[in-house]
């Protein structure tokens, strides 16, 4: 279907939110904003220990204190939790064991802030203390006590695959060459601290939650399992959202501990989280150990890559599982590679669990491969830009050996938009002293193709009412975490109906009023609920269009609308208004309500016969390629981006306003990964937990980054449209560490790139010229 | 009302005048501005979005310069002239900063977005024509994860050109 990019708020045009107005006005009620006159406080009492058993836990002064309604443990959490149905192994309150320190063990409802406090004093834990491991390699040791005792060695999943035949391919190779790399952990910091308001349900025994997600079913699912109840004693609703980068994909400990503590006491329950909790929760990216192997031949073409990732995961599984395999998923479907060899190892730790970060498990190995590469070509005399292009798919419609098929690839195009852009040819190479350029590229899927949960229904749905007053009311599940989804889900229905945006009305993420939606998370919303809107709007279309063309006695197929009139092609009849269309709609059935689904192809969903890829199995993949202009400052090595130019093929944009604000975010959230983000612990203790010590970029020292939008048409994407906020952020990471090379003519293996690990690097650089000056001299 | 430590908090009477409103409220003496706007006047706009004085989500403008409202106790701001976000839009009209982080897109999931309003009101009070470097440097305290501050940056040298024109 082909937009007509004219019309204010339609396809292809700069549209700005259609809920902006609530954000910059303050109207915009977040989870803590909902007014709850009377509810109970809740508060967390978290595990001094990083590693430990329970012994007992006496809560008898605490419930004995006036002001207190409930108190929950262990003992009312029976049932595990876990985003993936093959690994639930964490309790909302812990049972039997604690495992970071900050692991959930008690909590209390109360009158008020001090009383809830007075009471998490009172509660009397006794613990016998374990051993505790803060490395991967300290985790997987000989001898060191299992963290979860079905995986004795603390690992949660080894991953073993090799695609071609990597021997061969390296043989074939002028130049082989390994490095190692490491990532330090980083998190999303998003701006709204977790938070729950959990309201009793007199009517059904059940519980009502405002909460801080982006997976409000996945939320459901889990309360009502963990509270042993119905899901239809459940109902979440899922606020305006302040940001959530994939922390809140999947139902966190809070969310339950306070419908929890709500049904007990029978009575709301708010549970708003600090800013040290909100980081204590975590599910940012792990550390992350990379060995990546290249050949390469002397023209620059890639023979073989082989990689082994290792990956610190903290205490409990998450998505630990999805996130390995996608450490070695997206080396396929950017570059034609012959060989991949892909080894990986996911492990235990004691520090809070680590989850889905923007990029979710691509970026360090992205990062890595990218560096070594640009490495390569330089050994080679080889230009970093060029070896790329000598690397491309050299076919679309391509099928990966990971069984991923592309359609659409945009890549070619934005290597040539970013060379042109910055300048590359003229300027690297070139650059005043203390300056560098760099470039890197890399992809993310359009949405995982693959639910987690395997129900057989379709991947995606949108109902849209219309009434008596010509309004389009959309519903869907979809979580707007700030992205715009409820803006581009408007957008696809208004483009097909042919009206006003403003028509539309879009309700989001209420459980008993939207239909389900599996959330926001691999950036799959566009595609999949994109296409769902458009096939329901379809469906609206045709009706209004039946109920024209019998008032107007032609046949459908003779009905034409445009801008909001409906009218006989070739006729001298007047035309119907929208309104008037929808009058005539709505005789002798009242309320039109119509659903759209999309549900991805089979065919796209991975191959049964590989293990492992349901993960990286996509409708489509977003493209970026990038050059960073960045300096080093010789004397403290502080490190500064002073400009990016990243073109992105994001398939069609959709709203092209929003496409280069998510693109422009997610190049920054990698320039905070590359520059100065990462977690701190002290024994377990977590050192990093506010916005202070977690080094987030400010104002101050963020770049421009100008972003050239790559339209490759995707023949199955909403308009073609696919991802634009995931793909173009690991690129970031290795191109700022060639700038860095070419400014200060130092190679940092270590992410972040900060100021000390540069001055060291410099400093070993001054001592080794030093030293072979010394012996040149000796030599004469 | 007793405090956790066991002691006696003592209240009194605060006279605020808030968006041009003046509001009698019972406050205790270490009661903080950013609790007394959401809680006792229901102005949610303004945000917490952090443990005390890290993020910026909170910025209001006291006799018209930004102020950490976490960070300030409501004793110390009776009398003075104190504006929240909700204060900004007049008659169904926004403000020309509100209208340019709309348009601009300033504002993402617009959780920062209050404080960077009022924060950049600060600064077109104070200078209506900055640089980008002065933007940044008013702007520094003020955190968001969304934007990579391309756009906020953009929606503030918007709402300056929109001003100078009215």
């Amino acid at each position: 279907m082909k937009p007509r990019m004219t019309r204010a708020g339609g396809i292809g045009v700069h549209t700005p939110l259609i809920d902006g107005f609530d954000k910059v006005t303050g109207r915009a009620r977040y989870t803590a904003d909902i007014a709850a006159p009377g509810a109970l406080v809740g508060r967390i009492l978290r595990s001094p220990h990083p590693h430990a058993r329970i012994l007992s836990i006496d809560t008898a002064a605490a419930r004995a204190l006036p002001g207190v309604q409930a108190v929950c443990t262990g003992e009312d959490t029976p049932v595990p939790f876990g985003v993936l149905p093959i690994a639930e192994n964490e309790f909302p309150l812990a049972r039997d064991k604690v495992r970071y320190r900050g692991d959930p063990v008690a909590a209390v409802a109360a009158v008020d802030e001090a009383t809830a406090e007075r009471a998490l004093a009172l509660i009397a834990v006794e613990y016998e203390v374990l051993p505790a491991y803060f490395t991967a390699k300290a985790a997987r040791k000989a001898g060191a006590v299992a963290i979860h005792d079905d995986k004795p060695d603390n690992v949660l999943r080894e991953v073993h695959a090799e695609f071609g035949d990597s021997a061969a391919g390296f043989a074939q190779a002028d130049l082989v060459r390994e490095q190692s790399f490491t990532f330090a952990e980083v998190n999303h910091a998003h701006m709204e601290p977790n938070a729950t308001l959990a309201e009793y349900d007199m009517e059904r025994d059940g519980v009502t939650l405002h909460t801080t997600t982006q997976v409000p079913y996945y939320v459901h699912l889990k309360v009502a399992a963990c509270l042993q109840i119905q899901e239809a004693q459940v109902r979440v609703i899922k606020p305006f959202l302040g940001g959530g980068f994939g922390a809140r994909t999947e139902c966190l400990h809070f969310e339950i501990i306070a419908a929890l503590l709500a049904h007990r006491a029978r009575a709301a329950v708010r549970l708003l989280q600090t800013r040290e909790e909100t980081f204590l929760a975590h599910r940012g990216r792990p550390w992350t150990a990379v060995k990546m192997k290249i050949g390469l031949k002397r023209g620059g073409r890639i023979t073989a890559l082989a990689l082994e990732a290792t990956q610190a995961g903290g205490a409990y599984a998450g998505y630990g599982i999805i996130t390995i395999l996608y450490t070695g998923a997206l080396m396929h479907g950017i570059y034609d590679i012959p060989a991949i060899k892909h080894d990986a190892w996911r492990v235990y730790t004691n520090l809070p669990p680590c989850g889905a970060q923007r990029g979710h498990g691509t970026v360090d190995t992205r990062a890595a491969f990218e560096a070594l590469l640009t490495d390569m070509a330089a050994e080679l005399g080889l230009d970093a830009l060029a070896v790329r292009q000598k690397n491309l798919l050299p076919q679309i419609p391509y099928r990966t050996m990971y069984a991923q098929n592309v359609l659409s690839y945009g890549l070619p195009e934005c290597l040539e938009k970013v060379k042109a852009a910055s300048g590359w040819n003229e300027r690297k190479h070139h650059m005043p002293k203390g300056r560098g350029l760099g470039l890197a590229c890399s992809h993310f899927v359009s949405g995982t193709s693959t639910p987690k949960h395997w129900t057989g229904e379709p991947h995606a749905t949108v109902q849209l009412r219309l009434d008596f007053d010509g309004g389009v009311t959309l519903f869907t599940g979809a979580a707007d975490i700030g992205q715009g989804s409820n803006t581009m889900a408007a957008q696809c229905a208004a483009e097909v109906l042919d009206v006003a945006l403003s028509r539309i009305r879009v309700v989001s993420s209420d459980s008993a009023v939207t239909p389900k939606d599996n959330g926001s998370y691999s950036s799959r919303v566009t595609f999949m609920v994109g296409r769902a809107s458009i096939a329901a709007a379809l469906e609206l279309k045709a009706l209004l269009v039946k109920a024209v063309a019998g008032r107007l006695k032609v046949v459908p197929e003779d009905i034409e609308v445009r801008d909001e009139i409906f009218f006989a092609r070739d006729s001298e009849q007047a035309g119907l208004s929208w309104i008037e269309a929808v009058r005539a709609a709505m005789v002798d059935t009242g309320a039109v309500t119509v659903k759209g689904t999309y549900t991805c192809p089979i065919e796209f969903q991975g191959d049964k016969k590989i293990r492992g890829s349901a993960i990286g199995a996509t409708m489509g993949f977003c493209y970026a390629a990038q050059v960073v202009e960045a300096s080093v400052d010789e004397l403290s090595g502080k490190v500064t981006a002073h400009k990016v130019w990243v073109a992105v093929d994001v398939g069609r944009a959709l709203n092209p306003l929003a496409v280069e604000g998510q693109a422009q975010g997610g190049v920054w959230m990698g320039m905070g990964q590359a520059l100065s983000e990462a977690t701190e612990y002290d024994a377990g203790r977590m050192l990093h937990g506010n916005l202070l010590d977690y080094r987030v970029p400010t104002m101050a020292e963020s770049p421009d980054i100008e972003v050239i939008i790559v339209e490759s048409v995707d023949p199955n994407g909403p308009f073609g449209a696919k991802e634009a906020s995931e793909g173009m952020l690991a690129g970031f990471l290795p191109a700022l560490r060639e700038a860095v090379q070419e400014a200060a003519g130092v190679a940092c293996n270590s992410f972040p790139l900060s100021p000390d690990r540069i001055a060291e690097l410099l400093d070993a650089k001054q001592a080794a010229a030093a030293k072979a000056a010394r012996s040149a001299e000796e030599v004469r | 009302m007793e405090n956790p430590e066991g002691g006696v908090v003592s209240k009194r009477v605060l006279s605020l005048n808030v968006n041009g409103r003046v509001h009698e409220i019972a406050a205790a003496d270490g009661a903080l501005l950013l609790d007394v706007l959401r809680d006792a006047l229901a102005l949610t706009g303004t945000k917490q979005g952090c443990d005390g004085g890290e993020c910026g989500a909170c910025t209001v403008l006291v006799d018209d310069r930004p102020r950490l409202a976490c960070s300030t106790l409501a004793v110390q701001v009776e009398g003075r002239r104190i504006e929240t976000v909700e204060g900004l839009a007049r008659q169904g009209r926004l403000s020309a900063v509100q209208q340019a982080f709309h348009d601009k897109l300033g504002a993402q999931c617009g959780f920062c977005t209050p404080g960077m309003v009022m924060a950049s009101e600060g600064l077109l009070r104070a200078n209506p024509d900055p640089s980008v470097d002065e933007i940044k440097t008013a702007l520094a305290g003020n955190l968001c994860r969304c934007t990579g501050y391309v756009k906020i940056v953009e929606s503030v040298q918007a709402a300056a050109a929109a001003k100078g024109t009215r």
